[in-house]
């Protein structure tokens, strides 16, 4: 009936290592697919695909690739956007000069340049942690954008690296309209979710994890802190690059280098503080939360205050409000709202008798 | 007993050790054989803990030479003793805090898997009968120490002396060879120690597997050790049977402190 796992038993370590061991809980996905999938575009507008659900969708994979990098190998990055912009720009110079090339290879191929640039830029972290860490995925941030500025070949010499992405066709099917985009976006993201949830529950999650967590101790056991922080970098960067790709195609379709800039990088860390930390649900709940709640405050604030408060108020409020809501979660909450989630589960598991 | 005790399988000759200008360890030579629990004791700060770094590669002596079944080794990093089967538990617990028991002790696993990341994504196939295949041998190893209703349980709840107890399942589902062991009682109850001295023992006697033992408390270390080797401010200052030990005099005076 409701969220109970009486009467499940587990009779082989198989069923024990699903992705979803309680029943209620693989329903519910399959809901989720049905509803994100099918009924959503059927259902919505073209202002939520485009402004809404498309966004989402896209920063969740961002969000994904760093909470891989930082949220489960435990290396803390501040350079998300500047890899969207490598996978963006890369896609865009594999569809331009190679006639003939396939939407969905031009895709990963781009998450593959992202993720060469990634290591690239990890190779310090095998010398340096934490802060330091951080200061120097921020010399990638600046330096990718820079590079894509000051190159012309990269934007194939439009004036101001604007570029404009081309038409997205996959077996002669052009994807035109926003519930198009929408559907192919979602089915992206939700099979490299798929992915992901895969790499972090098993060996290569573990290694991370462990690296993480206590790297002496990683070592001793036998994992390579090089290959592993490495790998981190690149999944996390390919990750990143695809959704940066998917930024360009299927949401805004001119991008310039200056739209990543650092502060989409700390939207996307923003984003896995209040989603979750470590956490592969984490990264979309922080998504929506945060592509959310500036149309929410713009909606509710003036209906409530009228024009009292003045035009500025709104989106200094906003800025209050995030800044309020990641010191709560740093201090009281480290797991994010899937945390907060997984507690609300155990109680209903348990109710009514909390004992 | 099953088990027989065999040839020198670490020997250890004229290692020195030195951080800066403290003195870890001052040539000293000792060796493990096959089979044997080994114990090591000193007074704190002797340079037992630094003397198992040196053995599992985490530190690396100035002076000396390591054979390992026979061969001389060169600089090995930790991660290649973990490769020739050297397991090891830390004297301050160094779990992976944010796994669950069963996730911390098939990390110990992750050397005999062999499949890469890609087959992980894809999961399904390879990757899913690799993860049992490994399950089925820590679920033994759970088992073995009694710890199956902690098995779903985040390390970080844990009481200290279970804690311990997961450690020592990390490391023996790798299935080493040599087991070094820092301090395994250490802040343990009676009965925890009585536990854990238990598994210490099955598990030599079992799998016939090397133990190299820190351990402060003497009526544990003389029960069941084979040799024991003694250390004073990194240097060595006994070697050998229980008895032997007990009665060197220059071990007593180290313990009773009349020369300091
Ligand atoms: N990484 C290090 N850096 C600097 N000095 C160290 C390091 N590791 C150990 N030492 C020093 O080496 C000496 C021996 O330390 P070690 O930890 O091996 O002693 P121990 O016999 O294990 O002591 P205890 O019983 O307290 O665990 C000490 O003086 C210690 O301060
Ligand atoms: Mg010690």
């Amino acid at each position: 009936m409701l969220y109970r796992e009486a009467g499940q038993f587990k009779a082989s370590y198989a069923e024990d290592a699903r992705i979803f061991p309680i029943r209620q809980d693989r329903i519910g996905f399959w809901v989720l697919m049905l509803v994100f999938g099918v009924a959503v575009p059927l259902l919505t507008n073209e202002y939520w695909l485009k402004a809404i659900l498309i966004p989402v969708l896209i920063f969740s994979l961002a969000a994904l690739g760093l909470n891989i990098l930082t949220g489960y190998a435990g290396q803390l990055s501040l350079g998300s956007a500047a890899f969207m912009a490598v996978g963006a720009f890369a896609a865009y110079n594999f569809m331009l000069r190679i006639d003939g090339m396939p939407f969905l290879v031009a895709l990963v191929l781009a998450g593959l340049t992202s993720a060469a640039v990634g290591i690239v830029f990890g190779l310090p972290s095998l010398r340096i942690k934490g802060f330091y860490l951080a200061v120097a995925t921020l010399a990638a941030q600046f330096f990718i954008v820079w590079a894509l500025v000051k190159f012309p070949w990269f934007s194939n010499n439009s004036s101001s690296g604007v570029v404009t992405a081309q038409a997205v066709t996959i077996l002669g099917y052009t994807f035109e309209s926003p519930e198009a985009k929408y559907v192919l976006t979602f089915l992206i993201v939700a099979f490299m979710a798929l992915l992901a949830k895969n790499m972090v529950r098993s060996s290569t999650g573990r290694a991370w994890m462990a690296v993480r967590d206590m790297d002496v101790a990683a070592q001793v056991i036998g994992f390579r802190l090089m290959r592993t922080k490495l790998l981190a970098f690149a999944v996390s960067s390919f990750y990143c690059g695809v959704a940066g790709a998917l930024y360009a195609y299927t949401y805004i379709g001119t991008v310039e280098p200056e739209g990543f800039n650092l502060d989409l990088s700390f939207k996307i860390l923003f984003m896995i503080i209040i989603g979750g930390v470590g956490s592969i649900m984490g990264s979309f709940l922080g998504a929506a939360f945060i592509v959310l709640l500036p149309i929410f405050l713009d909606n509710v604030v003036p209906a409530l205050f009228g024009d009292a408060l003045g035009a500025g108020f709104v989106s200094n409020f906003q800025l209050i409000i995030f800044g309020g809501l990641i010191i709560f979660f740093l201090i009281v909450e480290p797991h994010g709202l899937a945390r907060l989630w997984q507690i609300a589960k155990e109680k209903l598991r348990l109710w009514p008798f909390p004992h | 007993m099953a088990r027989k005790i065999g040839d020198v399988i670490v020997d250890l000759q004229n290692i020195s050790l030195r951080f800066g200008g403290v003195k870890a360890l001052t040539d000293i030579s000792f060796n493990v054989k096959e089979h044997e629990i080994r114990s090591i004791i000193g007074p704190n700060g002797a340079g037992k803990s630094s003397m198992l770094n040196v053995i599992n590669g985490v530190y690396h002596p100035q002076e000396g030479q390591i054979f390992f079944k026979g061969q001389l080794r060169k600089k090995m990093e930790p991660h290649e003793a973990a490769e020739q089967g050297i397991a090891r538990t830390f004297q301050n617990i160094a779990l992976f805090k944010g796994m669950t028991v069963l996730d911390n002790i098939m990390t110990g696993r992750n050397l005999k898997m062999k499949c890469n990341f890609l087959q992980h994504a894809l999961y399904w196939g390879a990757a899913q009968k690799e993860e049992i295949a490994h399950r089925i041998k820590v679920e033994e190893v759970i088992e073995f120490l009694e710890i199956q209703d902690i098995r779903k349980t985040p390390v970080g709840r844990l009481p200290y002396g279970l804690q311990k107890r997961v450690e020592l399942a990390r490391a023996l589902a790798a299935e080493p060879h040599i087991l070094l062991l820092d301090e395994p009682m250490a802040g343990m109850n009676v009965e925890e120690k009585q536990d854990m001295c238990r598994f210490i023992l099955d598990v030599n006697d079992h799998y016939g597997t090397t133990i190299v033992l820190i351990e402060h408390d003497m009526g544990v270390v003389m029960d069941i050790s084979d040799r024991v080797v003694v250390l004073d401010y990194g240097k060595k200052i006994g070697d050998g049977e229980p008895d032997e030990v007990k009665n060197n005099p220059e071990v007593i005076k180290a313990y009773l402190g009349t020369s300091h």
